[in-house]
Protein backbone atom coordinates (compact mmCIF):
# COMPACT_ATOMS: atom_id res chain seq x y z
CA UNK A 1 0.00 0.00 0.00
CA UNK A 2 2.67 2.48 1.36
CA UNK A 3 4.66 1.12 -2.12
CA UNK A 4 1.91 2.06 -4.47
CA UNK A 5 1.31 5.48 -3.33
CA UNK A 6 4.90 5.58 -3.21
CA UNK A 7 5.14 5.08 -6.52
CA UNK A 8 2.18 7.00 -7.83
CA UNK A 9 3.63 10.40 -5.98
CA UNK A 10 5.97 12.58 -7.97
CA UNK A 11 8.66 12.35 -5.86
CA UNK A 12 9.46 8.69 -6.92
CA UNK A 13 12.12 10.12 -9.56
CA UNK A 14 13.66 12.07 -6.60
CA UNK A 15 13.92 9.58 -4.05
CA UNK A 16 16.35 7.31 -5.41
CA UNK A 17 19.39 9.94 -5.71
CA UNK A 18 18.12 11.17 -2.05
CA UNK A 19 18.49 7.38 -1.11
CA UNK A 20 21.75 6.76 -3.28
CA UNK A 21 23.46 9.88 -1.27
CA UNK A 22 22.11 8.89 2.02
CA UNK A 23 23.81 5.61 1.55
CA UNK A 24 27.18 7.02 0.02
CA UNK A 25 28.22 9.78 2.15
CA UNK A 26 29.08 7.77 5.25
CA UNK A 27 30.34 5.18 3.04
CA UNK A 28 32.57 7.70 1.79
CA UNK A 29 33.83 8.69 5.49
CA UNK A 30 33.70 5.39 6.62
CA UNK A 31 35.90 4.23 3.57
CA UNK A 32 39.09 6.46 4.97
CA UNK A 33 38.81 10.37 5.26
CA UNK A 34 39.03 10.22 8.94
CA UNK A 35 42.04 7.88 8.83
CA UNK A 36 44.90 10.17 8.53
CA UNK A 37 44.06 12.86 10.47
CA UNK A 38 43.35 10.39 13.64
CA UNK A 39 46.42 8.62 12.84
CA UNK A 40 48.32 11.98 12.83
CA UNK A 41 46.82 12.80 15.71
CA UNK A 42 47.54 10.14 17.84
CA UNK A 43 51.27 10.06 16.56
CA UNK A 44 50.86 13.60 17.91
CA UNK A 45 49.35 12.96 21.35
CA UNK A 46 52.06 10.17 21.41
CA UNK A 47 54.86 12.71 20.97
CA UNK A 48 53.62 14.44 23.99
CA UNK A 49 53.16 11.88 26.21
CA UNK A 50 56.75 11.09 25.28
CA UNK A 51 58.52 14.90 26.21
CA UNK A 52 56.09 14.80 29.01
CA UNK A 53 58.35 11.99 30.09
CA UNK A 54 61.37 13.63 29.35
CA UNK A 55 60.54 16.50 31.14
CA UNK A 56 59.33 14.69 34.55
CA UNK A 57 62.91 13.16 34.41
CA UNK A 58 64.16 16.67 33.84
CA UNK A 59 62.19 17.95 36.86
CA UNK A 60 63.45 14.96 39.02
CA UNK A 61 67.24 16.42 38.68
CA UNK A 62 67.80 19.46 40.59
CA UNK A 63 66.40 17.46 43.67
CA UNK A 64 68.82 14.25 43.05
CA UNK A 65 71.99 16.66 42.53
CA UNK A 66 70.97 18.65 45.56
CA UNK A 67 70.39 15.49 47.72
CA UNK A 68 73.58 13.55 46.03
CA UNK A 69 75.98 16.87 46.74
CA UNK A 70 75.18 16.77 50.53
CA UNK A 71 76.74 13.37 50.52
CA UNK A 72 79.19 13.18 47.70
CA UNK A 73 80.12 16.96 47.15
CA UNK A 74 83.90 15.70 45.68
CA UNK A 75 82.20 13.82 43.00
CA UNK A 76 81.92 17.11 41.52
CA UNK A 77 82.60 15.92 37.59
CA UNK A 78 79.78 13.65 37.74
CA UNK A 79 77.38 16.24 39.34
CA UNK A 80 78.40 18.55 36.53
CA UNK A 81 78.27 16.39 33.52
CA UNK A 82 74.73 15.42 34.83
CA UNK A 83 73.64 19.22 35.06
CA UNK A 84 75.42 19.89 31.97
CA UNK A 85 73.56 17.65 30.17
CA UNK A 86 69.95 18.53 31.61
CA UNK A 87 70.66 21.85 30.52
CA UNK A 88 71.46 20.80 26.99
CA UNK A 89 68.45 18.54 26.65
CA UNK A 90 65.74 20.71 28.14
CA UNK A 91 67.14 23.27 25.44
CA UNK A 92 66.02 21.19 22.37
CA UNK A 93 62.81 20.27 22.17
CA UNK A 94 60.52 19.09 19.33
CA UNK A 95 57.90 20.30 18.95
CA UNK A 96 55.10 18.04 16.85
CA UNK A 97 55.33 20.48 14.16
CA UNK A 98 59.22 19.31 13.30
CA UNK A 99 58.36 16.11 13.74
CA UNK A 100 58.75 15.33 10.42
CA UNK A 101 62.07 16.49 10.41
CA UNK A 102 64.45 13.16 11.08
CA UNK A 103 67.51 15.40 11.91
CA UNK A 104 65.62 17.14 14.56
CA UNK A 105 64.44 14.07 16.28
CA UNK A 106 68.18 12.26 16.16
CA UNK A 107 69.16 15.63 17.72
CA UNK A 108 66.31 15.52 20.57
CA UNK A 109 67.57 11.95 20.93
CA UNK A 110 71.03 12.09 21.18
CA UNK A 111 70.82 15.09 23.78
CA UNK A 112 68.46 12.87 26.06
CA UNK A 113 70.67 9.76 25.68
CA UNK A 114 73.47 11.61 27.10
CA UNK A 115 71.37 12.73 29.92
CA UNK A 116 70.45 9.18 30.55
CA UNK A 117 74.20 8.32 30.69
CA UNK A 118 75.58 10.99 32.89
CA UNK A 119 72.49 9.84 35.15
CA UNK A 120 73.79 6.44 35.17
CA UNK A 121 77.25 7.26 36.02
CA UNK A 122 75.59 9.65 38.68
CA UNK A 123 73.64 6.67 40.27
CA UNK A 124 76.75 4.63 39.99
CA UNK A 125 78.95 7.05 42.20
CA UNK A 126 76.46 7.07 44.56
CA UNK A 127 77.09 3.10 45.07
CA UNK A 128 79.83 4.21 47.12
CA UNK A 129 78.18 5.96 49.67
CA UNK A 130 76.21 3.85 51.94
CA UNK A 131 74.95 6.99 53.87
CA UNK A 132 73.49 8.62 50.94
CA UNK A 133 72.17 5.18 49.75
CA UNK A 134 70.03 5.21 53.42
CA UNK A 135 68.74 8.37 52.76
CA UNK A 136 65.44 8.49 52.24
CA UNK A 137 64.75 11.53 50.03
CA UNK A 138 67.57 9.76 47.88
CA UNK A 139 65.56 5.90 48.12
CA UNK A 140 62.14 7.93 46.84
CA UNK A 141 64.12 9.98 43.88
CA UNK A 142 65.59 6.65 42.82
CA UNK A 143 62.44 4.96 43.11
CA UNK A 144 60.48 8.10 40.72
CA UNK A 145 63.78 7.92 38.62
CA UNK A 146 63.30 4.05 37.92
CA UNK A 147 59.83 4.46 37.13
CA UNK A 148 60.26 7.53 35.45
CA UNK A 149 62.78 5.86 32.42
CA UNK A 150 59.96 3.26 32.07
CA UNK A 151 57.56 5.47 31.45
CA UNK A 152 59.82 7.01 28.79
CA UNK A 153 60.32 3.72 27.60
CA UNK A 154 56.44 2.68 27.38
CA UNK A 155 55.83 6.41 25.70
CA UNK A 156 58.42 5.62 23.02
CA UNK A 157 57.24 2.34 22.12
CA UNK A 158 53.50 4.04 21.81
CA UNK A 159 55.08 6.54 20.18
CA UNK A 160 56.62 4.22 17.39
CA UNK A 161 53.79 2.85 16.85
CA UNK A 162 52.23 5.45 16.58
CA UNK A 163 54.12 6.71 13.71
CA UNK A 164 54.23 3.55 12.22
CA UNK A 165 50.35 3.01 11.56
CA UNK A 166 50.36 7.02 10.56
CA UNK A 167 53.02 6.46 8.01
CA UNK A 168 51.17 3.42 6.90
CA UNK A 169 48.07 4.92 6.39
CA UNK A 170 50.03 7.39 3.75
CA UNK A 171 51.94 4.74 1.96
CA UNK A 172 49.11 2.08 1.93
CA UNK A 173 46.32 1.62 -0.35
CA UNK A 174 43.13 2.70 0.71
CA UNK A 175 44.24 5.72 2.76
CA UNK A 176 47.13 6.70 0.25
CA UNK A 177 44.13 7.72 -2.04
CA UNK A 178 43.61 10.24 0.31
CA UNK A 179 46.73 11.32 0.93
CA UNK A 180 47.43 12.01 -2.93
CA UNK A 181 44.27 13.40 -3.42
CA UNK A 182 43.06 15.55 -0.46
CA UNK A 183 46.57 15.45 2.66
CA UNK A 184 49.08 16.33 0.21
CA UNK A 185 51.08 18.76 2.93
CA UNK A 186 50.90 15.36 5.07
CA UNK A 187 54.31 13.79 5.62
CA UNK A 188 55.53 11.19 7.47
CA UNK A 189 56.93 11.45 10.51
CA UNK A 190 60.61 10.84 11.96
CA UNK A 191 60.43 7.46 14.31
CA UNK A 192 62.96 6.56 16.93
CA UNK A 193 65.81 3.69 15.44
CA UNK A 194 64.47 0.60 16.68
CA UNK A 195 67.40 -0.57 17.69
CA UNK A 196 67.74 2.25 20.03
CA UNK A 197 64.71 0.89 21.91
CA UNK A 198 65.72 -2.60 22.08
CA UNK A 199 68.36 -1.10 23.73
CA UNK A 200 67.34 -2.13 27.31
CA UNK A 201 66.53 0.88 29.11
CA UNK A 202 69.37 1.94 31.61
CA UNK A 203 68.87 0.43 35.17
CA UNK A 204 69.35 2.70 37.85
CA UNK A 205 69.52 0.17 40.23
CA UNK A 206 73.47 -0.66 40.15
CA UNK A 207 73.28 -3.44 42.99
CA UNK A 208 75.04 -6.05 41.03
CA UNK A 209 76.43 -4.30 38.03
CA UNK A 210 78.36 -1.21 37.58
CA UNK A 211 77.62 0.87 34.05
CA UNK A 212 79.26 3.79 32.69
CA UNK B 1 7.69 -21.53 -3.48
CA UNK B 2 9.83 -20.26 -6.18
CA UNK B 3 10.63 -17.35 -4.06
CA UNK B 4 12.71 -19.71 -1.78
CA UNK B 5 14.47 -21.77 -4.09
CA UNK B 6 16.49 -18.33 -5.31
CA UNK B 7 16.68 -17.49 -2.43
CA UNK B 8 20.32 -15.03 -2.19
CA UNK B 9 20.89 -15.84 1.64
CA UNK B 10 20.57 -19.60 1.33
CA UNK B 11 23.23 -20.90 3.83
CA UNK B 12 25.36 -22.89 1.53
CA UNK B 13 26.60 -20.20 0.03
CA UNK B 14 27.55 -18.21 2.77
CA UNK B 15 28.21 -20.70 5.53
CA UNK B 16 32.03 -21.01 3.93
CA UNK B 17 32.93 -17.34 3.87
CA UNK B 18 31.89 -16.53 7.38
CA UNK B 19 33.63 -19.83 8.66
CA UNK B 20 36.35 -18.93 7.14
CA UNK B 21 36.45 -15.53 8.39
CA UNK B 22 35.82 -16.36 11.62
CA UNK B 23 38.84 -18.98 11.65
CA UNK B 24 40.89 -16.68 10.21
CA UNK B 25 39.73 -14.05 12.77
CA UNK B 26 40.03 -17.05 15.86
CA UNK B 27 43.64 -17.83 14.46
CA UNK B 28 44.55 -14.48 14.70
CA UNK B 29 43.25 -13.94 18.18
CA UNK B 30 44.79 -17.10 19.12
CA UNK B 31 48.56 -16.36 17.61
CA UNK B 32 48.30 -13.14 19.53
CA UNK B 33 47.34 -14.54 22.89
CA UNK B 34 49.54 -17.58 23.04
CA UNK B 35 52.72 -15.91 24.57
CA UNK B 36 50.63 -14.21 27.39
CA UNK B 37 48.26 -15.73 30.00
CA UNK B 38 44.61 -15.39 29.70
CA UNK B 39 43.11 -13.85 32.77
CA UNK B 40 41.30 -16.64 34.28
CA UNK B 41 40.14 -14.49 37.30
CA UNK B 42 41.86 -11.98 39.68
CA UNK B 43 44.65 -14.53 40.81
CA UNK B 44 46.26 -15.94 37.54
CA UNK B 45 48.98 -18.44 39.62
CA UNK B 46 50.36 -19.53 36.57
CA UNK B 47 53.94 -20.44 38.37
CA UNK B 48 51.69 -22.38 41.32
CA UNK B 49 53.43 -20.51 44.07
CA UNK B 50 50.29 -19.38 45.67
CA UNK B 51 48.48 -21.98 48.00
CA UNK B 52 44.59 -22.70 47.68
CA UNK B 53 43.55 -20.68 50.83
CA UNK B 54 46.11 -17.97 50.03
CA UNK B 55 44.03 -18.11 46.62
CA UNK B 56 40.53 -18.13 47.58
CA UNK B 57 41.16 -15.20 50.49
CA UNK B 58 43.24 -12.95 47.92
CA UNK B 59 40.36 -13.80 45.58
CA UNK B 60 37.65 -12.21 47.62
CA UNK B 61 39.67 -9.52 48.86
CA UNK B 62 40.24 -8.06 45.93
CA UNK B 63 36.87 -8.51 44.35
CA UNK B 64 35.69 -7.02 47.71
CA UNK B 65 37.67 -4.10 46.83
CA UNK B 66 36.57 -3.59 43.30
CA UNK B 67 33.32 -3.43 44.49
CA UNK B 68 33.72 -0.77 47.05
CA UNK B 69 36.05 1.78 44.08
CA UNK B 70 36.25 -0.30 41.36
CA UNK B 71 39.92 -0.39 41.14
CA UNK B 72 40.85 -3.53 39.47
CA UNK B 73 43.96 -5.33 41.59
CA UNK B 74 45.04 -8.74 40.10
CA UNK B 75 48.15 -11.08 40.91
CA UNK B 76 49.41 -13.30 38.45
CA UNK B 77 52.72 -15.39 38.40
CA UNK B 78 54.45 -16.67 35.57
CA UNK B 79 57.41 -19.23 35.74
CA UNK B 80 59.36 -17.65 33.23
CA UNK B 81 60.06 -14.65 31.39
CA UNK B 82 61.22 -16.18 28.47
CA UNK B 83 64.19 -13.70 28.50
CA UNK B 84 61.93 -10.91 27.80
CA UNK B 85 62.58 -7.68 30.69
CA UNK B 86 60.21 -7.86 33.15
CA UNK B 87 58.92 -4.23 32.67
CA UNK B 88 58.17 -4.53 29.05
CA UNK B 89 56.07 -7.76 29.74
CA UNK B 90 54.13 -6.39 32.55
CA UNK B 91 52.82 -3.24 30.68
CA UNK B 92 52.08 -5.81 27.44
CA UNK B 93 49.94 -7.87 30.39
CA UNK B 94 48.87 -5.23 31.30
CA UNK B 95 47.33 -3.58 28.35
CA UNK B 96 46.05 -7.16 27.15
CA UNK B 97 43.90 -7.91 30.05
CA UNK B 98 42.72 -4.04 30.05
CA UNK B 99 42.85 -3.79 33.74
CA UNK B 100 41.22 -0.93 35.76
CA UNK B 101 38.10 0.93 34.40
CA UNK B 102 38.04 2.65 30.95
CA UNK B 103 38.05 5.93 31.55
CA UNK B 104 39.77 5.82 35.23
CA UNK B 105 43.11 3.35 34.33
CA UNK B 106 42.26 2.45 38.13
CA UNK B 107 44.21 -1.05 37.58
CA UNK B 108 46.85 -2.82 39.40
CA UNK B 109 48.80 -5.70 38.38
CA UNK B 110 51.42 -7.76 41.02
CA UNK B 111 53.50 -9.62 38.64
CA UNK B 112 55.77 -12.31 40.17
CA UNK B 113 58.38 -14.29 37.42
CA UNK B 114 59.22 -17.21 39.73
CA UNK B 115 62.48 -18.43 37.02
CA UNK B 116 63.74 -14.88 37.01
CA UNK B 117 63.07 -14.31 40.69
CA UNK B 118 62.01 -11.03 39.64
CA UNK B 119 58.51 -9.61 40.56
CA UNK B 120 57.05 -6.14 39.61
CA UNK B 121 53.81 -3.88 40.26
CA UNK B 122 52.36 -2.26 37.68
CA UNK B 123 50.04 0.84 38.09
CA UNK B 124 47.63 1.75 35.71
CA UNK B 125 47.32 5.45 34.60
CA UNK B 126 44.58 6.58 36.89
CA UNK B 127 45.76 5.79 40.15
CA UNK B 128 49.43 6.52 39.52
CA UNK B 129 49.03 9.80 42.11
CA UNK B 130 48.02 7.17 44.75
CA UNK B 131 49.85 4.74 44.85
CA UNK B 132 53.61 6.09 43.55
CA UNK B 133 56.84 4.85 41.94
CA UNK B 134 58.26 5.06 46.19
CA UNK B 135 55.01 2.82 47.53
CA UNK B 136 55.36 -0.24 45.41
CA UNK B 137 59.31 -0.09 45.86
CA UNK B 138 58.46 0.19 49.58
CA UNK B 139 55.79 -2.87 48.99
CA UNK B 140 58.33 -4.64 47.05
CA UNK B 141 61.16 -4.51 49.24
CA UNK B 142 59.54 -4.65 52.64
CA UNK B 143 57.10 -7.15 52.20
CA UNK B 144 58.42 -9.53 49.14
CA UNK B 145 61.28 -9.99 49.27
CA UNK B 146 61.95 -11.00 52.62
CA UNK B 147 59.11 -13.04 51.96
CA UNK B 148 60.62 -14.68 49.10
CA UNK B 149 64.04 -15.06 49.80
CA UNK B 150 62.72 -17.66 52.50
CA UNK B 151 59.95 -18.99 50.23
CA UNK B 152 57.13 -17.43 51.49
CA UNK B 153 55.49 -16.27 48.34
CA UNK B 154 51.64 -16.82 49.37
CA UNK B 155 53.14 -14.63 52.42
CA UNK B 156 54.57 -12.58 50.71
CA UNK B 157 51.90 -11.44 48.07
CA UNK B 158 49.18 -11.69 50.17
CA UNK B 159 51.04 -8.92 52.41
CA UNK B 160 51.97 -6.75 49.68
CA UNK B 161 48.30 -7.14 48.77
CA UNK B 162 47.28 -5.99 52.00
CA UNK B 163 49.46 -3.10 51.91
CA UNK B 164 48.43 -1.75 48.14
CA UNK B 165 45.05 -2.01 49.66
CA UNK B 166 45.78 0.21 52.44
CA UNK B 167 47.85 2.94 50.29
CA UNK B 168 44.85 2.81 48.01
CA UNK B 169 42.10 3.23 51.00
CA UNK B 170 44.23 5.98 52.48
CA UNK B 171 42.80 8.41 50.08
CA UNK B 172 39.15 7.12 50.81
CA UNK B 173 37.46 10.60 49.10
CA UNK B 174 38.94 9.83 45.79
CA UNK B 175 38.37 6.15 46.20
CA UNK B 176 34.30 6.92 47.02
CA UNK B 177 34.33 9.18 44.28
CA UNK B 178 35.80 6.33 41.83
CA UNK B 179 33.16 4.24 42.97
CA UNK B 180 30.34 6.43 42.61
CA UNK B 181 31.81 6.98 39.09
CA UNK B 182 31.86 3.14 38.24
CA UNK B 183 28.90 1.50 40.35
CA UNK B 184 29.32 -2.12 40.44
CA UNK B 185 26.59 -3.22 39.12
CA UNK B 186 26.48 -6.23 36.00
CA UNK B 187 25.83 -3.80 33.71
CA UNK B 188 28.44 -4.44 31.39
CA UNK B 189 27.47 -8.13 30.67
CA UNK B 190 23.66 -7.57 29.91
CA UNK B 191 25.22 -5.03 27.51
CA UNK B 192 25.75 -8.12 24.39
CA UNK B 193 21.89 -9.47 25.01
CA UNK B 194 20.95 -5.84 25.00
CA UNK B 195 22.61 -5.21 21.66
CA UNK B 196 21.75 -8.63 20.23
CA UNK B 197 18.33 -7.78 20.58
CA UNK B 198 18.18 -4.54 19.37
CA UNK B 199 20.07 -5.77 15.89
CA UNK B 200 17.28 -8.50 15.68
CA UNK B 201 15.01 -6.03 16.38
CA UNK B 202 16.15 -3.40 14.06
CA UNK B 203 16.73 -6.02 11.37
CA UNK B 204 12.69 -7.46 11.62
CA UNK B 205 11.85 -3.71 11.73
CA UNK B 206 13.89 -1.61 8.95
CA UNK B 207 13.97 -4.82 6.24
CA UNK B 208 10.43 -5.53 6.89
CA UNK B 209 10.15 -1.93 6.17
CA UNK B 210 12.67 -1.92 3.02
CA UNK B 211 10.78 -5.07 1.75
CA UNK B 212 7.98 -3.18 1.43
CA UNK B 213 9.51 0.14 -1.08
CA UNK B 214 12.53 -1.01 -2.22
CA UNK B 215 10.92 -3.87 -4.62
CA UNK B 216 9.14 -1.48 -6.86
CA UNK B 217 11.56 0.90 -6.90
CA UNK B 218 14.54 -0.92 -7.83
CA UNK B 219 12.96 -4.37 -8.77
CA UNK B 220 11.19 -5.14 -12.45
CA UNK B 221 7.37 -4.84 -12.66
CA UNK B 222 5.97 -8.07 -13.43
CA UNK B 223 2.30 -6.97 -13.52
CA UNK B 224 0.36 -5.10 -10.82
CA UNK B 225 1.59 -5.80 -7.52
CA UNK B 226 4.46 -8.28 -8.33
CA UNK B 227 8.03 -7.27 -8.46
CA UNK B 228 11.43 -8.97 -9.18
CA UNK B 229 14.03 -8.00 -6.90
CA UNK B 230 17.31 -9.49 -6.61
CA UNK B 231 16.11 -12.63 -7.67
CA UNK B 232 13.34 -12.87 -5.59
CA UNK B 233 9.64 -12.33 -6.14
CA UNK B 234 7.63 -9.84 -4.26
CA UNK B 235 3.69 -9.58 -4.08
CA UNK B 236 2.17 -6.61 -2.67
CA UNK B 237 -1.80 -7.46 -2.14
CA UNK B 238 -4.35 -5.72 -0.51
CA UNK B 239 -5.92 -8.63 1.23
CA UNK B 240 -4.04 -10.96 3.73
CA UNK B 241 -3.80 -13.74 1.40
CA UNK B 242 -1.54 -17.01 1.82
CA UNK B 243 0.61 -16.44 -0.88
CA UNK B 244 1.79 -12.68 -0.17
CA UNK B 245 2.14 -13.14 3.17
CA UNK B 246 5.01 -16.49 2.83
CA UNK B 247 7.16 -14.66 0.58
CA UNK B 248 7.16 -11.80 2.84
CA UNK B 249 7.87 -13.74 5.56
CA UNK B 250 10.40 -16.35 3.57
CA UNK B 251 12.64 -13.23 2.81
CA UNK B 252 12.63 -12.29 6.09
CA UNK B 253 13.69 -15.37 7.63
CA UNK B 254 16.23 -16.38 5.06
CA UNK B 255 18.11 -13.01 6.59
CA UNK B 256 17.52 -14.07 10.14
CA UNK B 257 19.86 -16.78 9.31
CA UNK B 258 22.76 -13.75 8.27
CA UNK B 259 21.99 -12.39 11.58
CA UNK B 260 22.55 -16.06 13.71
CA UNK B 261 25.93 -16.47 12.53
CA UNK B 262 26.88 -13.28 13.28
CA UNK B 263 26.03 -13.06 16.82
CA UNK B 264 26.94 -16.47 17.66
CA UNK B 265 30.76 -15.07 16.85
CA UNK B 266 29.70 -12.36 18.63
CA UNK B 267 28.79 -14.66 21.69
CA UNK B 268 31.93 -17.08 21.26
CA UNK B 269 34.29 -13.83 21.79
CA UNK B 270 32.39 -12.89 24.60
CA UNK B 271 32.65 -15.90 26.55
CA UNK B 272 36.15 -16.54 26.08
CA UNK B 273 37.65 -13.48 27.94
CA UNK B 274 37.72 -15.22 31.37
CA UNK B 275 35.17 -16.50 33.54
CA UNK B 276 33.56 -13.92 35.15
CA UNK B 277 36.27 -11.58 35.38
CA UNK B 278 37.53 -9.39 33.08
CA UNK B 279 39.12 -6.49 32.78
CA UNK B 280 37.25 -2.64 32.36
CA UNK B 281 38.94 -1.42 29.42
CA UNK B 282 41.89 0.31 31.18
CA UNK B 283 45.45 1.19 30.52
CA UNK B 284 48.83 1.82 31.63
CA UNK B 285 51.83 4.48 30.89
CA UNK B 286 54.77 2.01 32.83
CA UNK B 287 54.18 3.33 36.57
CA UNK B 288 55.47 1.60 39.52
CA UNK B 289 58.03 -0.48 39.89
CA UNK B 290 59.90 -3.72 39.78
CA UNK B 291 62.25 -5.53 42.26
CA UNK B 292 64.29 -8.76 42.80
CA UNK B 293 65.02 -11.39 45.06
Amino acid sequence: MFAQRLASSSMFRTLPAFLMMAIVLPLLAGCGYNTIPTAEENARAAWSEVLNQYQRRADLIPNLVETVKGYASHEKDTLDAVVEARAKATQITVTPETLKDPEALKKFQDAQAGLTSALSRLIAVSEAYPDLKANQNFLALQAQLEGTENRIAVSRRDYIQAVRDYNLTLRTFPSVLWATFWFRGNEPFANFTVEEDKMQPPKVDFGTKQGG
Amino acid sequence: MRTRSISLLRPGRFAWPVLMATAVLLSCFMAYAADLPALTGRVVDNAGIIDMATKAVLTQKLADFETKGSDQIVVATIPSLDGEEIEPYANRLFRFWKLGQAGENNGVLLLVAKNDRKMRIEVGYGLEGTLTDLHTKLIIENDMVPAFRAGDFSGGIAKAVDDMVMVLEGNPEELEARGKRNPADNSTSIDPIVAVFLILWAIIFFGGMAMAFLPPMFGTKLSPGVYKWLGMTFRYGRGPSGSSGSSGWTTGSSSGSGWSSGSSSGWSSGSSSGGGFSGGGGSSGGGGSSGSW
